[in-house]
């Protein structure tokens, strides 16, 4: 069901440009725009890349509230960096508070870095927005499946991704299974110091280890039984196909990126 | 004049309020759980008895309606729920999941530990727990609760709730996932904690016929809410609405009631198999076709072989 | 015709086993036939589990032989041809379950036998029918109930077409909705698909639906024959701490005590019958 997909990978469902892209597509698209991103260094640079990326989130036809959310863990980064350009690079002094003085050369420096990283969680963000956790692993493994020729082993890597994100819920209804039958003993997980909380952490973690063994030894055993030797001979289900929307894609926004690069 | 142990008044609880998930778990549930008693708690997956028990003992906080323990309101200030969780002994599903320690001493003596007893206290309970649920002490109080059979894990998990002297034992599912066997003596265990014990015994099940035969009390659970209520008796002559609900009743209950359908209306109310022996003996050794084979058969005695038996095959 | 399987004088130990039973098997011999329905009963211990690790070359015996179609299961090379030709299903719900959606993990199997994508997208249709778990293609297993997990993991293997299926205790986990749906899919297989099933339960009413019933105990086969052979004998099986439906009890103690029932009732309507035949109100067809 998709809305539990919501909770985990942020996928959206939807049926917009975005989301009919081949994975590949997006993650390569993304990989571009994240390398731009490094590359220029004018604000006009940045405000045309800002632009391309907004612009996706509207095509993507999803709410710009989902894309800001990725942006929350790093808000306290974010303005730490800020207020460390604003306040100790040289340049003109713009105002003063006591004995620090906030410079012009810094505000334009940390307006520039705060959005260098804002744009850079919202083009990842877009990524997994619009694709599913399934598309993703498949799309990665495409892409990858050329370096096992230098010792990648791309199958086993998309493997383990789909089995991490088939079981993540299921561990986690197991976590709360496992802390509230510790706590009918009295366990206790909220008072004390770090010290004394890590170790409270213990009755929850052997059992969960003790389980996760298990069951990967059990699936193990149902995956042979079903005849799985690693990626060798392997078909797919799913396809993944490159369409005139990738060629379009891939075409336009790489050349805009260039010319931002080569311009701005 | 029995005393409550536990009442819950008007009960409501949501899981995840407030979201596009959110499921309406309870609705306006009133129970309550006299002390000395047996009591069953029966309903499909789903029905809010896993939701209810974890109020019991505050596991789970109610939206609107109230928990009474020992006569004191759970949620109001200056109540300790370890107290809570001392007096209401909660095991879980599958208990032998929540095993964590090194040595099968030090896993019952955890939640005696989190109590604060002192550590003569703490190994008196472990011991005395041990006693109740037929572990031998000096045997496994070293040896890793990894090494045990499943069994034994889960009577380790039980002694590790026992070991809290709770007044109250709720099991969610005792039996689950255990052979015939197995069933058996946990079902033993837990009609010994009753009788010879004491203990206030509330159980979750699936089996109608295990309730059947142990339970003095069965409290139906359907859609959140409590919609019967009373002996094993009065609930299983509600089959219809049982078999709707998707329980239904203990096999020789729903036989009886096949042969009331049949023109043959021997007593309704019967739930074990050795009520329908008696209600259908009489029956059938009085049947017309009967008499005369039954003379012989009674004389051949215990052993006859139905049907075609042939006997052991072994290898 | 040829067994699908063939176990002839198998034995099976290993020492020093890790926690929990050590399960062994001591000289057992039994063959399963094409579109068999074969349930194989016994407490835990018994040897039920290990016997039926035999039969997809999980285990390779100690001593004697496991034949697959003709293929021993020593025989490393065709390791994979038996495994497409049995396939197995186990207890636990979750842990066979391997993808994010339902038609993933279904095509997992056709998809390890490299079959075409088209093929693959028609044998998942088609075992997702015969489950009944049509509609359910993109779901996620952890929103699935117990019963709906094993349907779709039974779909797995149904979708590699194998001949035979053997159902490590499928329902030992389930509750009691989970468990009738498990069965009603196991009597379809049987029934309706001709795919050779082997049942390994400890609920006795399940292995009322067998063909034939196999006892196990201590590593040997105890008794064999149909459910009604084997049911007939509730003082044998209370020995080997198994039970029996409530009416083949109840019908057993009212013999011993002299009320001539003509035969050893599986089910209730068969019991049903009985008394009616016998208290005169005609043993009419139900």
């Amino acid at each position: 069901m998709n809305i539990s997909s919501v909770a985990i990978g942020q996928y959206i469902p939807g049926e917009s440009l975005v989301h009919r892209l081949d994975p590949r597509t997006k993650i390569a698209l993304s990989l571009v725009v994240v390398v731009a991103l490094f590359i220029v260094k004018s604000a006009w640079a940045y405000a045309a890349l800002g632009a391309l990326i907004i612009g996706t989130v509207a095509a993507a036809h999803v709410p710009l509230k989902m894309v800001l959310r990725g942006l929350r863990p790093l808000l306290f980064v974010m303005v730490l960096t800020f207020g460390l350009h604003l306040f100790m690079d040289p340049g003109e002094p713009i105002f003063r508070i006591g004995k620090i003085v906030a410079t012009d050369k810094g505000l334009a420096q940390g307006l520039i870095t705060v959005a260098r990283l804002s744009l850079l969680i919202m083009a990842t963000s877009i990524v997994t927005l619009t694709t599913s956790p399934i598309a993703f692993t498949d799309g990665l493994e495409s892409l990858l499946k050329p370096l096992s020729f230098v010792g990648v082993p791309a199958h086993e890597l998309a493997m383990m991704m789909t089995i991490a994100l088939r079981f993540i819920p299921t561990l986690l209804e197991e976590t709360d299974k496992i802390m509230k039958a510790q706590m009918a003993r009295g366990a206790d997980f909220e008072t004390g110091n770090i010290a004394k909380r890590a170790r409270a952490m213990i009755p929850i973690l052997v059992p969960l280890f003790v389980s996760a063994f298990r069951r990967a030894d059990e699936l193990a055993m149902a995956m042979e039984a079903r005849c799985y030797r690693g990626g060798q001979g392997r078909t797919r289900l799913r396809q993944l196909r490159l369409g005139s929307l990738d060629v379009a894609a891939l075409v336009l926004v790489t050349v805009y990126a260039v010319a931002v690069v080569a311009v701005l | 004049m029995s005393d409550t142990i536990i009442e819950v008044r008007d009960v409501c609880y949501t899981y995840m309020r407030g979201t596009p998930l959110a499921r309406q778990a309870l609705a306006n549930v009133n129970v309550s759980i006299e002390r000395g008693e047996l009591v069953a708690i029966i309903g499909r997956t789903g029905s809010g008895k896993s939701t209810l028990i974890q109020h019991f003992n505050g596991l789970l906080k109610p939206d609107s309606g109230s928990v009474v323990v020992g006569g004191r309101d759970i949620w109001r200030k200056g109540v300790a729920l370890r107290d809570i969780r001392r007096k209401v002994g909660l095991v879980f599903q599958y208990p032998e999941h929540q095993l964590f320690e090194e040595t099968v001493a030090a896993d019952i003596a955890f939640a005696p530990r989190n109590l604060a007893m002192s550590e003569a206290e703490v190994d008196e309970a472990v011991r005395e727990a041990m006693r109740v649920v037929d572990l031998d002490y000096d045997a496994l109080c070293a040896r890793s609760p990894f090494e045990l059979s499943g069994g034994q894990k889960r009577r380790v998990a039980i002694a590790g709730v026992l070991a809290m002297r709770p007044e109250v034992l709720v099991l969610d599912e005792p039996t689950a996932g255990m052979d015939p066997r197995g069933r058996e003596e946990v079902l033993a265990e837990i009609r010994q904690l009753h009788e010879t014990h004491g203990y206030t015994i509330v159980l979750v099940s699936h089996s109608m016929e295990d309730v059947a035969r142990f339970a003095e009390r069965l409290i139906v659970m359907d859609g959140g809410a409590v919609v019967m209520e009373g002996s094993p008796r009065e609930v299983f002559r509600n089959r219809e609405d049982l078999v709707r609900m998707g329980l239904g009743v203990p096999q020789v209950t729903g036989l009886m009631a096949e042969l009331a359908a049949r023109g043959l209306p021997y007593a309704e109310d019967v739930i074990t198999v050795e009520e329908a022996l008696h209600t259908l003996l009489p029956a059938l050794l009085g049947a017309p076709s009967a008499s005369a084979s039954a003379s012989a058969s009674a004389g051949a005695g215990a052993g006859t072989r139905a049907g075609n038996g042939e006997g052991e095959v072994g290898e | 015709m040829k067994p699908v399987i063939r176990v002839e004088n198998v034995s099976y130990t290993y020492d020093g086993g890790g926690p929990g039973e050590v399960e062994a098997l001591l000289d057992v011999s039994l063959e399963v036939a094409g579109g068999e329905l074969v349930a194989v009963i016994g407490h835990n211990g018994s040897g039920k589990s290990t016997l039926a690790k035999h039969m997809n070359a999980i285990f390779v015996p100690t001593r004697g032989d496991v034949y697959v179609l003709g293929m021993n299961t020593r025989d490393e090379s065709r390791l994979w041809d038996i495994r497409q030709t049995v396939g197995m299903v186990f207890q636990n719900p979750d842990n066979q379950i391997v993808a994010t959606t339902v038609e993933e993990d279904v095509a997992f199997g056709p998809e390890n036998l490299g079959v075409p994508p088209a093929e693959i997208r028609r044998r998942v249709d088609e075992a997702l029918a015969i489950v009944d778990m049509t509609g359910y293609e993109k779901s996620a297993p952890h929103m699935l109930s117990g019963g709906q997990k094993q349907r779709v993991a039974i779909a797995g293997v149904i979708a590699m077409r194998p001949k035979c299926i053997v159902l490590d205790e499928p329902t030992a986990m389930l509750d009691p909705v989970g468990r009738s749906e498990v069965l009603a899919t196991v009597r379809r297989l049987a029934a309706e698909e001709g795919i050779a099933v082997v049942h390994i339960t400890h609920f006795m009413n399940e292995a009322v639906l067998a063909d034939r019933v196999i006892v196990m105990e201590g590593g040997r086969i105890a008794l064999e024959g149909t459910p009604r052979e084997v049911f007939s004998q509730p003082a044998t099986l209370r020995r080997l701490d198994l039970d029996v439906p409530q009416v083949t009890e109840l019908a057993y103690e009212l013999r011993a005590a002299g009320a001539p029932l003509p035969r050893c009732p599986l089910t209730v309507a068969e019991l049903v019958e009985d008394i009616a035949a016998l208290v005169g109100k005609g043993a009419g067809l139900s």
